[in-house]
């Protein structure tokens, strides 16, 4: 195809892309047919034998429950268990493992944030700022928190052809006393990559506590918590490689030590009275009961798995593609395309012509193809970008430009299918 | 190049996809029904126009794909002149095809067309909207209906 200009794009460093692809077994399977070209990675990511062995060497060889046990296995799983909450601390950059709670995914950790320190510090008429890129996971949780409490939600609009954030309105709107800022790192249907760093400073300067959405980002670049200088931040160990079933907070400690527990259980307590109990310190407050070993194993492995590659590289290869996919779906006519044409995260949402997106991604699925369609998890955004779905191409470091090759002969393929059959 | 989808993409449904029948609001409607599938975003409104216990006029207005779309400009060329029991009994008998490929009794005309649609479990419940929004609307029930 004439619009196939490779050349424009050099390849990121060189890394050996197609050794590291040969560690995900289910990348090595035929669907429907055709080789799985696996490009629903915003959803979820797969798996190296590094991390499914690392489970399965936990549970064969290392399996019991923490912190209570005084026998050997149990002190094993102790020493696994909080030997990957170090390990984050360090993936993240945090000042302190204490700083590190273990949840079920981002959305648990976001919700926390609002059913502890939200609860306990936003009352009536205070103000809750989030951006319209938000996922429904960055949404509901303060909708529900802002009903509870009476507070008031604002919006920073998206704005221009390449939806990023109005920089002034967030001024703006930050001069009206805001109590709270959350905002994603990387928005999970434009592939916008936000000023994280600036928006942090700028939120914290005047007042507002500062939560991160960091599920796009976190197996994707390098995250650093000190530089980005936000309270808070989220992730889902799932995105990242990863299993799933756990995810990370990271909070400040001053904050977090501030803040009343989470759920009421097992390991959160210092002493327990019939009547009334004291609870223990973070990051174990926020964590009732018996956590996910197994995941924090399986994620241990996943970041030491990311760093042998190198997250720079990641980020680098992963906007390579994705760029290099912007640049040849915007050369095929009836396609239209959301967010930037450079600088963007490793996705691409577009449109076909007369083509919904579900009948493009069944389609799609018949030549092997994993492709997301609909909202997104966005329906506000969608809302004002005016389109009731998208299709979805989300990229990770085991993709490479042949599959998006693939990709897009295949996009011309149905469109052409869908034009040959028009009565119209 | 896109064979099995060739059989559920036929002429008929990519036709009605593009021009789809009956797509208006029915002023006159007596009857009103919301389809919704909130993860995928198809949604439809299905008028009708009941005198006593037929179905004098159909029609509809919403968005969605092109499986979803075909199957309520069917769904509303098939309706009208029908009686509520008469409805009550295809819906069966669609619910079948669309599920199984399959349905017993006579011939059932256009509707045909989405015996495929069960080859494709993420689509079933494309096909099957219109459908659960026409019982609904001839149960006279308030809330939107979903197949999600």
């Amino acid at each position: 195809m004439s619009f196939l200009n490779k050349t424009q794009f050099p390849r990121a460093r060189n890394v050996s892309w197609e050794l590291i692809r040969s560690d995900f077994p289910i990348l090595e399977q035929t669907v429907n047919g055709e080789a799985l070209v696996y490009f629903d990675n915003a959803a979820t990511s797969q798996k190296p034998n590094a991390v499914i062995n690392a489970i399965r060497k936990y549970y064969e060889t290392g399996n019991a429950n923490v912190h209570r046990g005084i026998h050997e296995l149990s002190n094993r799983a102790t020493a696994s268990f909080e030997g990957g909450r170090q390990r984050v601390a360090s993936f993240v950059n945090a000042a302190s493992a204490d700083e590190i709670i273990f949840t079920r995914g981002t959305t648990e950790g976001i919700n926390l944030v609002a059913a502890t320190w939200g609860v306990a510090n936003l009352k009536a008429g205070d103000k809750v700022l989030l951006t319209e890129m938000e996922h429904h996971s960055n949404i509901v949780p303060w909708q529900l928190l802002c009903e509870r409490v009476g507070a008031e939600l604002l919006y920073v609009p998206v704005v221009g052809d390449s939806n990023e954030l109005d920089m002034e309105a967030f001024d703006q709107l930050l001069g009206q006393g805001v109590k709270l800022f959350s905002v994603t790192h990387i928005s999970n249907t434009l592939g916008i990559l936000n000023p994280v760093a600036e928006l942090c400073q700028k939120a914290r300067a005047a007042g507002a506590v500062t939560v991160v959405d960091a599920a796009q980002s976190a197996g994707h670049l390098k995250l650093d918590v000190q530089a980005l200088g936000c309270d808070f931040l989220a992730f889902s160990g799932h995105k990242m490689c990863g299993p799933t079933g756990i995810g990370v907070l990271f909070g400040r400690l001053p904050i977090l030590e501030s803040m009343p527990p989470y759920q009421g259980g097992g390991e959160m307590i210092s002493t327990v009275d019939f009547f009334k109990s004291t609870y223990n310190k973070p990051p174990h407050r926020f964590e009732a009961g018996t956590p996910d070993i197994s995941g924090v194993v399986g994620l241990h492995a996943a970041m030491d798995f990311l760093d042998s590659i190198g997250r720079e590289a990641i980020f680098e290869h992963d906007q390579d593609l994705a760029e290099y996919a912007y640049h040849l779906l915007s050369e095929v006519k009836g396609i239209r395309l959301f967010g930037p044409r450079a600088g963007r995260a490793g996705l691409v949402s577009f449109l076909m012509e007369d083509v919904h997106a579900h009948d493009l991604v069944t389609f799609a699925d018949q030549k092997g193809i994993a492709l997301r369609g609909g909202h997104h998890c966005n329906q506000p955004l969608m809302k004002k970008l005016g389109v009731p779905s998208t299709a979805r191409a989300s990229f990770y470091f085991y993709n490479n430009r042949n599959e998006v090759d693939y990709l897009v002969e295949v996009l011309v393929e149905i469109q052409r299918f869908f034009s040959s059959n028009s009565t119209s | 190049m896109f064979d099995d989808l060739s059989d559920l993409y036929q002429q008929v449904i990519l036709d009605h996809s593009k021009s789809p029948r009956n797509f208006r609001v029915l002023p006159q409607a007596n009857r009103i029904a919301q389809g919704y599938n909130p993860l995928c975003g198809d949604n439809i409104t299905l008028y009708l126009e009941m005198a006593g216990d037929v179905v004098k006029n159909v029609a509809f207005q919403g968005s969605g794909c092109a499986i979803s779309k075909a199957s309520a400009s069917i769904l509303t060329e098939t309706l009208k002149d029908k009686t509520t029991s008469e409805i009550r009994s295809l819906f069966g008998r669609v619910h079948d095809l669309i599920t199984t490929g399959k349905c017993d009794g006579d011939p059932i005309g256009k509707l045909a067309v989405f015996a495929g649609v069960h080859k494709f479990p993420a689509r079933v419940k494309c096909a099957i909207l219109p459908w659960h929004a026409a019982m609904s609307a001839i149960d006279g029930k308030q809330e939107p209906v979903s197949t999600e």
